[in-house]
């Protein structure tokens, strides 16, 4: 079994079919109720951002469509049939493919390893001999292809800088997302020229057509440059749902200073 | 110039035990001559290479992954005697080899899935199996020795392979430490072990099965030491009930850190846990030979342990540090 270098190139789906539907999606973590149900609709090639203050309950939405969190209640449909995912590798197999807040690299393996982790090119069947030859050129290519500069494929993640890891991060789920990409602040502890060059990557991705990508950043003027459409988060529900061109960074910064006054006011309030 | 040596001995960390394990030799054969090179002393060295060698290298797996497996050396002694219970009760002995080391394989997954599953300690999870199964040979062998060994003495061939012949236990060790050696750095699960232990939350979150690649890891270190003990029982025909593991486990875990693997994870070589051993067997050996008394071996096990150590956190930190952008 082995990976395909490239992206596979499925075939078109009309644009604008609903590709994701999240329905009344609950979650908490002891008393903690962070989600309070969500209801959310990522349409075919769409680039969707969602904002929200900390602890809104962003991440928690992501980590729950990626498999790595069970939802308490609600229900998530992809292309219209309901699905329950137990793990991150049942969500891949749905095509999801997540870029996390934390980093996902491993310190002490190489660039390309770390690009093909959990997608490793093997031979000699059953017994799973990496390909390391491979791997290793594909890795040089892809990496030349999207200019993501490493000093080699053979340097370990530890030894580059944050903007250089955080590329390769989100370099892995490009690469390997074949229906949604989740990025949960893919720019931050990024520099200029790394941030434009991963705006350049997920544009491009979005502008195939192939994948429809859901993006957390708290930097609006990146949102606006990538997102077709943005959605706010407020206290575990969806409070604002709008196109991009129909909203603007005033209006927005407008909307989560409210929010963040009627949370102040109620915490004054409980503590009186 | 210097910068590339450095660099080699900073990414090859068996280089450094390799280093040291030479000079040694050379030094104590200088000073004693054949009764150091002459097969006597050597096969001693073996001797204690080889038990040690063999926990060390499945050891290595369990530290890349910052675990720990306490009750290796335990196993090694308990999967004799599960053979030779089982022999003793009838079962033909291939047959009696391979429960006991099914046994050995059921110990490791209990080590391993009470580790993930109820999120003890392995360090607590093991230290507590190593008394277990001493308890265990305690009381079903009624404190008598048990002997003979079933193969011991005789002149087969099998019998020649499984200890008789008294290179064979470091032949298994040998080709042991090259099957764990590549499967640790060239297959899918070798990337798996270290990335679980470079950064578990990342490899989980990048689809690794954290806590099936460690409990499996648990179950090779138990299987590799319960081989070699089976074959250490034949070589010398009789088991001690009284032997303690923690004495070999606690050279393999300072082998393993003599050969170039700091217990912090994400980092390990099988190979240089095995030249860990080699070092330590050579050491002790060489200072019987030039008159040493065996109780300066201590004192000197303990100061290569410590000096290794701060050499892999030094070596590690210059790794990290390294960054060349």
């Amino acid at each position: 079994m082995s990976a395909n270098p490239l992206p596979v190139q499925e075939p078109p789906v009309p644009a604008g079919a609903t590709v994701l539907e999240v329905r009344g999606v609950t979650k908490s973590f002891g008393a903690l109720s962070v989600l309070r149900g969500i209801d959310l609709t990522l349409h075919q090639g769409e680039v969707l951002g969602l904002v929200g203050d900390n602890g809104a309950g962003k991440s928690t939405l992501v980590k729950i469509l990626c498999g790595f969190h069970p939802p308490d209640g609600g229900e998530i449909l992809i292309d219209g049939e309901q699905v329950s995912f137990s793990s991150v590798e049942s969500a891949r197999s749905h095509g999801i493919e997540t870029v996390y807040q934390d980093l996902a690299l491993i310190p002490q393996l190489s660039v390309f390893q770390n690009l093909f982790l959990g997608h490793e090119i093997t031979r000699l069947g059953p017994l799973r001999f990496l390909d390391k030859g491979e791997m290793r050129k594909l890795a040089r290519q892809y990496l030349d292809d999207i200019n993501v500069n490493v000093p080699s494929v053979d340097a370990e993640a530890e030894q580059l800088s944050g903007g250089q890891r955080q590329a390769i991060a989100v370099a892995r789920a490009v690469r390997a997302a074949s229906k949604i990409l989740l990025l949960d602040e893919p720019l931050s502890a990024m520099g200029a020229r790394e941030s434009r060059l991963i705006i350049d990557l997920v544009k491009d991705l979005a502008s195939s057509g192939r994948v429809s990508i859901i993006v957390i950043d708290h930097n609006y003027a990146h949102l606006f440059e990538l997102c077709d459409r943005l959605n706010v988060i407020d206290g575990g529900r969806i409070t604002l749902d709008q196109q991009v061109h129909e909203t603007s960074i005033e209006e927005l910064t407008e909307l989560m200073v409210t929010a963040y006054r009627r949370q102040l006011a109620a915490v004054q309030n409980a503590g009186a | 110039m210097g910068r590339r040596v450095l660099r080699l001995f900073l990414y090859q960390r068996e280089l450094t035990p390799i280093v040291i394990t030479i000079a040694l030799f050379v030094y104590f054969a200088f000073r004693a001559g054949s009764n150091f090179t002459g097969s006597l002393s050597l096969s001693s060295a073996v001797g204690f290479a080889g038990p040690v060698g063999a926990i060390a290298i499945g050891e290595v797996l369990l530290l890349v992954l910052a675990e720990i497996d306490l009750s290796a050396g335990q196993v090694f002694l308990f999967c004799p005697w599960m053979m030779y219970w089982m022999h003793n009760d009838g079962l033909p002995l291939v047959l009696a080899i391979v429960v006991a080391l099914l046994a050995v394989c059921l110990v490791g997954a209990i080590n391993g899935l009470i580790t993930v599953r109820l999120n003890v300690p392995s360090f607590v999870t093991t230290l507590a199996m190593n008394f277990i199964l001493y308890g265990v040979v305690l009381v079903a062998s009624n404190n008598l020795q048990g002997s003979p060994i079933p193969l011991s003495g005789e002149t087969s061939f099998i019998a020649q392979l499984m200890g008789v012949w008294k290179w064979s236990e470091i032949l298994w060790v040998i080709v042991l430490t090259i099957i764990l050696s590549v499967l640790l750095t060239r297959t899918r699960f070798g990337v798996r072990i270290t990335a679980t232990g470079g950064n578990l939350v990342g490899a989980a979150e990048a689809g690794v099965p954290i806590r099936r690649v460690k409990v499996w890891c648990f179950v090779i270190v138990s299987f590799v030491a319960g081989l070699v003990g089976i074959v250490d029982s034949i070589k010398y025909g009789t088991l001690d009930p009284g032997n303690f593991g923690v004495d070999y486990i606690l050279y393999a875990i300072g082998a393993c850190v003599i050969g170039g693997t700091a217990l912090t994870g994400g980092r390990g070589t099988v190979v240089g846990a095995f030249i860990g051993a080699i070092l330590l067997g050579v050491l002790q050996d060489g200072l019987t030979v030039i008159g040493v008394s065996t109780n300066d071996f201590f004192i000197y096990v303990g100061v290569v342990i410590i000096i290794a150590m701060a050499l892999n956190v030094q070596f590690d930190r210059l790794i990290a540090r390294s960054r060349s952008r």
